[in-house]
């Protein structure tokens, strides 16, 4: 039983990361909130003043708002689908006996240790680009026009160059998953003489679905605040045609100045983050009790 | 007869296996043969696999031209640093909460998981001004105080799960045998946190050397760690395909291999025990 006094340590002991990260916290969200009512531009010192919601009136009427909100659903739902149902295909793989099972393993996790900046840099110079890229001599050599990837596709281009840095991510939970799944409930459906296809939906696939839930909450996080990607390649464009809601704000605010008009954007997306952040708590909290 | 089946379709599916993987590997394997091209070699088409001059060259032009060195120490001690202050600040918070569990631990731990929900481009701007104000813009010291916060989280969930799966009653019995909570802690509880703690510390070296948003936006040239670095490789001069791959691949190799050692406590780590 704890003592009072191991109380009073413990708490002590834990007081350091709470109150950094209570810091952390509220102090940058109550600025962003406070900004978000000021008429505050870098460029005019000393000029800001209370104007209410209009920094919110001209964020969420602006064009480039819709266009980047769009963006980011697009985003996040092409990157899940790609890495959901590749990851089970893989993972459906790699759990198969094989020869060199533990290199394959890690060939296909390797794209997740890639930082962002060199994986968009790489597939944007040496893949897609339409001159000196291999797709590119790959069409000339089967008599294909080159396409431009990043000019004629740029968000669908970024979606892939996104899956492959998330693919493995997807691969390596569901993979953890399936390993976890009881053999002989297996054995004894294909002994009942249960086809694959029925094995897989009915036994595997419920198996999978909180890992497949995990996945999906966890990568949404991550993928609503995908940057360096666009910045290094497209750097939103075309006009805003991979413009997300991430990169919308760091151009209003750190290249336009707008502090005001950036920070009303900043408590647009912590708002649709916190959408999703609820569901992915939820999940995780259940799974603490247990 | 079943078994020439089985070995046959386990043939099967190494060639299909392999060759999944090698595709998938493939953009990092072409990023490091490139490499050791010339910069003609590197655009050539059709392209050279293997049978091409080998030369180290790019990798030595990197650094001349833009002091590589600098940056990849800069990525050293910003994912080192914020890892160690991380450490030193959530081992006493994790440990606690795993022996001492109180009323309200769940809930704390749960608060802390959704400081990491939210998304960064929310508190760019206070972060930004309040950094300017304070002098931390293209600091080193500046990015080890805001990734260690961001990571904080992940390492005392981390750290949590580890601990709490060291059985209570080994404490008990030393303390029965007369163990002093000093010998306690050193010669019972330290063997069985190092493993744990070791894969903390690998999983968030990870995470900081890949970081991208904050590096991005809070360096300038002095203390711009590799993806800051490798990001003004974006609007380049000329050919420079092989020195590209040059710099990128110094920059991936480390963290390459380290991933590679901690795969399993990967999973763990990024779905907050959720899958183990």
């Amino acid at each position: 039983m704890a003592t009072k006094h191991s109380r009073m340590s413990a708490r002590l002991m834990i007081s350091p990361a709470v109150l950094l990260l209570l810091g952390w916290m509220l102090i940058p969200l109550s600025m962003t909130l406070y900004f978000s009512f000021l008429r505050y531009n870098l460029l005019m010192p000393g000029m800001e003043e209370f104007t209410g919601l209009t920094n919110y009136r001209f964020f969420l009427t602006d064009p480039a708002f819709f266009a980047a909100l769009w963006n980011t659903i697009a985003l996040v739902v092409g990157v899940l689908v790609v890495t959901v149902i590749g990851g089970i295909l893989l993972a459906l793989l790699l759990d198969q006996p094989f020869f060199g099972q533990g290199i394959v393993r890690i060939l296909v996790i390797a794209p997740f240790f890639v930082m962002p900046t060199v994986s968009a840099l790489v597939w944007k110079n040496m893949f897609m680009n339409p001159v000196n890229g291999l797709f590119a001599h790959a069409a000339k050599a089967l008599g294909l026009q080159p396409f431009d990837f990043l000019s004629s596709a740029p968000l669908a281009s970024i979606i892939g160059i996104v899956s492959w840095q998330w693919l493995p991510f997807a691969t390596l939970i569901l993979l953890t998953a399936l390993q976890s799944l009881d053999q002989e409930q297996l054995e004894a459906a294909e002994m009942d003489g249960a086809p694959w296809i029925k094995r897989f939906w009915y036994i595997m696939l419920p198996h999978l679905a909180r890992a497949i839930t995990v996945v999906i909450l966890i990568q949404t996080i991550f993928l609503l605040s995908v940057f360096a990607e666009i910045l290094v390649t497209t750097n939103g464009g075309p006009g805003t045609a991979s413009t997300n809601l991430t990169y919308l704000i760091y151009m209003q605010s750190l290249l336009q100045f707008d502090v005001g008009g950036g920070s009303a954007g900043g408590v647009v997306a912590i708002i649709l983050a916190n959408i999703v952040a609820i569901f992915l708590m939820r999940m995780i909290g259940k799974n603490l009790d247990a | 007869m079943a078994r020439s089946v089985s070995t046959q379709r386990k043939l099967i599916t190494t060639v299909f296996a392999w060759a999944i993987g090698i595709a998938i590997f493939f953009p990092i394997l072409w990023t490091i043969l490139t490499s050791f091209k010339t910069e003609a070699a590197a655009i050539a088409d059709p392209p050279v696999w293997f049978n091409f001059d080998w030369t180290v060259e790019n990798y030595a032009t990197v650094q001349e031209r833009s002091n590589y060195f600098r940056h990849f120490m800069n990525s050293m001690i910003i994912s080192g640093g914020s890892t160690l202050l991380g450490l030193i600040i959530a081992v006493p918070a994790a440990w606690s909460m795993a022996f001492v569990p109180a009323k309200r631990t769940k809930d704390v731990l749960m608060w802390m998981l959704s400081t990491k929900m939210l998304p960064p481009v929310g508190v760019l701007v206070p972060i930004y001004l309040l950094f300017r104000d304070l002098g931390l813009l293209d600091t080193r010291i500046g990015l080890v105080i805001v990734l260690t916060l961001i990571n904080l989280p992940i390492i005392v969930w981390m750290l949590y799960t580890y601990f709490k799966e060291i059985p209570g009653e080994i404490l008990e019995a030393a303390r029965m045998d007369g163990a002093s909570l000093r010998s306690e802690i050193i010669h019972v509880l330290t063997p069985m946190a190092i493993p744990g703690m070791a894969s903390t510390v690998l999983l968030n070296i990870i995470l900081a050397w890949n970081e991208a948003f904050w590096t991005l936006n809070l360096t300038a040239a002095k203390a711009a760690p590799l993806t800051a670095f490798i990001a003004s490789y974006s609007s380049p001069e000329g050919l420079f395909y092989a020195k590209l791959s040059a710099a990128s691949t110094m920059a991936i190799a480390p963290i390459l291999i380290m991933g590679w050692f901690s795969q399993k406590q990967l999973v763990r780590g990024l779905t907050f025990g959720a899958v183990k």
